[in-house]
């Protein structure tokens, strides 16, 4: 094998040489090490044709035949492993090459073609079970050749290498208590990046529901999974983990979160009321049923007003030109708009306000509030002031705010309001302070010289005289409190 | 194809994930790109601020669990461990932190310890994760920096400022950092302070530009060659702040901000909780703004070891209504991350107080229920707020021009928790005597001193503190630390924050 040397970046990051580390000690073992594995390699390619090939050890013995398996069980457990932990003694585990057995001589020909592992694993481990080593003869080939270099560490020491970044073929924790350790050391090694990468591979080798019921005991693991199946986008396996967990609120609410990728309003529409028989709380259950139900009558309005609007016919539409459809906005932004364009409407109608107040339950609170900061915006004074009043049985009407009153001042004057209509509110705020502030502030003078009048309060008074209009009927007003005897003055 | 061959290549920062790898991999071209990382933990933004710039930490730690970027923060310690030679004293509180100083330790002994014959220039190290203080975190800041950073967003140190506050039409984007004459003397200030300042030093500067009316030829000349530079600097800088603060007041004006500061302070402190739900929930009938709405929630929930389930399903439900039902999801994020969660049926007097309140009027059902709360729950905050006398007594007015102790950066309200902690820690040299503290924030507190550094309380190294925010930090914790810094002579305290982000925003759908 000949490389080119010069171009090391190339080299060392090709695929082909993905899983070599090559700061290791010995180059020149290494590259004995490569050698063989792209041999290797090719061999596997080249031992699909089963018949016509025919491995065979060293010993005479075919490679993946039954004797030949003991030979190597046998000089796998009895060669010391420097320290490696004892799950490489379990056999056959360890040998990558196994898998493509196949050889038309000697008793293997029975497992011949496609068989899968676990049938040959157990019968070679039955035989090692059974004391069959003393039937093989002892090999004296270097121990390198059995061992993928790499791939010599243990759970521990593999999660510490890669911690550092370098790239280890996890290939080798075949059994699932390897892999069992193995993750149990990548969590307590606190790296999350390490702890992905070997989920990556149980997930990869393991059925799931061996992998859930593992991860159900493991927290830390189980987030990490959870977490890199979100940013997969592998939902359908990530339902069936969060099933299995029988965490069904889970299951509804990322079932749920899937919405938000659909464009289309009419697929989103479908998309929702699917979502309404999910398992989601009673309360969520009513949101969603309330998300399903706005759409639906957002996508009719928005189908109307549009035809409205081209039309030309409507006045109000012409006026004040939408500035962005409907479809998608929070209620309170429909309610606004349906306050806004649609006011009058009967309560049969999808886009009147108190269909949308009736369907979805908005308290007064929120509806006065709505309700007038769209009359204010069309400067509709009327309809401001029937909002706030109130009829009580006796025909006698109120003035009542369920916002309070400084909060119906700010939006008026937002809306820049005039000032008699201003005033009228300045007036009701309750608190005496908040009163007089806003009515200076906006210079509603008959309410400052009331509130004045009512506080007693004569300096005060005598000095806002300087703030009026000279010869006003508000100055006249001034003197004329000033000047009433009747009144007992605080100062 | 064009006939043309293509190198691609994969830059990773800070680090390469195996999924990322993985993704490479299934897509089939693994082969086709060739991969590397540039490992870039350390941004310095200041001469006593280190940042990460890991925006995405605090999502993947505290809400997904995700330990990824435990191994970068390990990394940057051996970074500055390396450049800094060994730290004196290390503490740390938090899950975060105790994993992060294990990871680091565990790297130091594997790798050669290339700082082992440097001389120790960083006396103690400080580890916190975000989750011991969310309080903090989600109050407003008043401080200069922090309204700027409100208003403005600071990205790596600098800010974009429009149109509407360089009076002119164009934006510019400027560095905020102490390079900045007038913003490194206001940065730290109450805002009270800053146009009081800034005018002063106008006048200041419109005198120096009136001392040229006397000047002769050559007095001009050294005028315009020496000084003119500096005073044209000055008066934009000036002019720029000037214009900041105009609209940071603008914007504040707009949402009530005084208002918001009352209720904060109130839920800081722990009385007139009804007052300020119904504040919250006003907030949300008038859509004021989707993110302060959740903090002021996140607040209330804090602080109240929870909403009251009646309060948490009515402000929820018209969340939803005010700003989208897709929400949903947003609550059900703050509730896995304990920023917006409900209290459990035992913990509120149910039977007594509904029987109660039937027979008032609501608004005196409210004040029961406080004086029920309060006396039926342990709340978390409010003890450790007591012991470690969070909440200021006032005794006249607070002086914010000349303060007297971190609670500044809160108008004298409340000192940030997290600073409080590692004045505690640094002041005892350890945790002795905050066992009960230790025991309100769940534990997981460590002080580990490195051995090879010898305790000595003169030495330099000693009064360097480098503060690490695991999950960020803010402008007001900043400035907090500063004045400590101040106080107890404590040179540039040194902040390795993975940057600093308001937690809510990131809690979004999706």
């Amino acid at each position: 094998m000949s490389r080119v040397r010069a171009d090391e970046e190339e080299y060392w990051h090709s695929s082909k040489f993905r899983a070599f580390t090559f700061d290791d000690e010995d180059d020149e073992l290494s590259q004995l090490k490569e050698s063989k594995r792209a041999v290797n390699s090719l061999r596997d390619i080249v031992d699909d044709d089963d018949d016509d090939l025919e491995r065979v050890s060293w010993s005479g013995e075919p490679v993946g035949s039954i004797s030949w398996s003991i030979k190597e069980t046998a000089s796998g457990s009895t060669s010391s492993l420097d320290g490696r932990d004892s799950s490489l003694q379990k056999g056959s585990s360890s040998y990558a090459a196994l898998p493509k057995q196949a050889s038309s001589y000697s008793l293997s020909s029975l497992f011949k073609g496609r068989n899968k592992l676990p049938s040959f694993q157990s019968l070679s481990d039955a035989l090692t079970d059974t004391g069959v080593k003393s039937y093989a003869p002892e090999l004296r080939r270097p121990k390198a050749e059995y061992k993928d270099y790499s791939s010599d560490w243990s759970p521990k020491d593999t999660v510490r290498r890669m911690q550092r970044g370098k790239v280890c073929s996890l290939e080798r924790f075949r059994s699932l208590q390897d892999k069992l350790v193995l993750l149990d050391e990548a969590v307590a090694g606190h790296d999350g990046n390490v702890i992905t990468a070997v989920l990556i591979f149980l997930k990869r080798t393991l059925r799931r529901e061996i992998l859930f019921r593992e991860l159900e005991v493991r927290q830390v693991a189980l987030c990490h999974l959870i977490h890199f199946l979100r940013e997969m986008g592998e939902q359908k396996f990530l339902l069936d983990l969060l099933r299995f967990l029988d965490r069904t609120e889970e299951v509804a609410l990322s079932q749920y979160r899937e919405h938000l990728n659909i464009q289309d309003v009419e697929k989103r529409r479908e998309f929702l009321k699917g979502c309404i028989g999910l398992p989601f709380s009673a309360e969520d259950t009513s949101h969603i049923q309330d998300h399903y139900t706005l759409l639906e009558r957002q996508i009719i309005i928005e189908a109307n007003d549009r035809h409205l609007e081209t039309a030309g016919q409507s006045e109000l539409f012409r006026k004040y030109p939408r500035k962005a459809s409907i479809l998608n906005m929070p209620l309170v932004t429909t309610l606004f708009y349906s306050c806004f364009y649609h006011y009058t409407e009967a309560e049969g109608m999808f886009s009147s306000p108190t269909n949308l107040k009736k369907t979805f339950k908005i308290p007064d609170k929120q509806y006065v509030l709505t309700a007038l900061a769209a009359r204010a915006k069309l400067r509709a004074w009327g309809d401001v002031d029937a909002l706030l009043t109130t009829k009580n049985w006796l025909g006698y009407t109120k003035k009542k705010a369920p916002i309070g009153f400084h909060r119906v001042v700010e939006i008026l004057q937002r809306n820049n309001a005039p000032v008699q209509v201003l005033q009228e509110y300045v007036r009701l705020v309750e608190d005496v302070e908040t009163r007089l502030n806003l009515a200076t502030k906006y210079k509603c003078h008959d309410v400052v010289i009331e509130t004045y009048r009512d506080l007693k309060d004569r300096i005060q008074l005598t000095a806002y005289k300087c703030k009026v209009e000279r010869g006003s009927a508000e100055e006249e007003k001034i003197h004329s409190i000033l000047s009433n005897v009747q009144i007992r003055w605080k100062n | 194809m064009s006939g043309r061959s293509r190198k691609y290549k994969i830059i990773f920062s800070p680090q390469k994930f195996y999924a990322c790898e993985m993704v490479l991999e299934e897509e089939g071209v693994f082969g086709d790109v060739t991969c590397d990382e540039w490992s870039f933990y350390l941004l310095p933004l200041d001469e006593d601020i280190i940042s990460m710039e890991l925006p995405e930490f605090f999502r993947d730690y505290f809400l997904e669990g995700d330990h990824r970027w435990i191994n970068p923060v390990a990394r940057a310690l051996q970074l500055l461990n390396s450049l800094y030679g060994p730290f004196g004293k290390t503490y740390g509180i938090g899950r975060c932190a105790k994993m992060s100083y294990e990871l680091w330790r565990d790297l130091e002994e594997e790798s050669e310890s290339e700082g082992q014959g440097r001389k120790p220039e960083i006396g103690h190290v400080f580890l916190m994760d975000r989750d011991t203080d969310y309080v903090t975190a989600l109050c407003s800041q008043v401080v200069y920096e922090g309204l700027v950073d409100d208003t403005f967003r600071i990205k790596c140190g600098s800010v974009d400022f429009g149109p509407d506050v360089t009076s002119s039409d164009k934006s510019i984007k400027v560095l905020l950092n102490s390079q900045d004459k007038v913003f490194s003397q206001i940065r730290n200030e109450h805002f009270s302070s800053v146009f009081g300042f800034l005018s002063q030093k106008s006048r200041n500067l419109q005198a120096q530009y009136d001392r040229r009316r006397g000047m002769d030829i050559k007095q001009m000349k050294d005028f315009v060659s020496q000084e003119l530079k500096g005073l044209k600097q000055e008066h934009r800088l000036l002019s720029l702040h000037i214009g900041a603060c105009e609209s940071i007041m603008k914007k504040k004006t707009k949402q009530d901000f005084q208002e918001t500061i009352k209720a904060e302070h109130a839920l800081l402190e722990g009385f007139d909780i009804r007052e300020s739900t119904s504040f919250i929930e006003e907030h949300i009938d008038r859509q004021v703004s989707p993110i302060e709405s959740l903090r002021l929630m996140c607040l209330l929930s804090i602080t109240e070891n929870g909403l009251v389930p009646k309060d948490y399903r009515s402000l929820k439900t018209q969340y939803l209504q005010s700003y989208g039902p897709e929400h949903l999801l947003t609550f059900h994020n703050l509730k896995r991350i304990g920023l917006l969660t409900e209290q459990s049926a035992g913990e509120t007097l149910t039977a007594v107080e509904s029987k109660v309140s039937k027979l008032v009027t609501d608004r005196a059902a409210g004040k029961i229920t406080d004086a029920f709360n309060s006396l039926a729950r342990k709340s978390n905050f409010r003890a450790i707020s007591k012991k470690l006398g969070l909440i200021p007594r006032l005794d006249g007015e607070y002086d914010l021009k000349m303060p007297r102790d971190m609670a500044y950066v809160f108008g004298g309200a409340y000192v940030p928790l997290s600073c409080k902690i590692i004045e505690q820690v640094l002041e005892r040299r350890g945790w002795q005597g905050l066992e009960e503290v230790v025991r309100l924030l769940n534990g997981n507190e460590f002080c580990v001193s490195d051995s090879t550094v010898e305790d000595n309380p003169a030495c330099e190294s000693q009064r360097v503190v480098l503060a690490v925010f695991l999950g960020g930090c803010t402008f007001s914790e900043i400035a907090a630390l500063r004045f400590l810094g101040k106080e107890r002579g404590t040179r540039g305290l040194g902040r390795v924050g993975s940057r600093r982000e308001r937690g809510v925003p990131a809690l979004q759908p999706g």
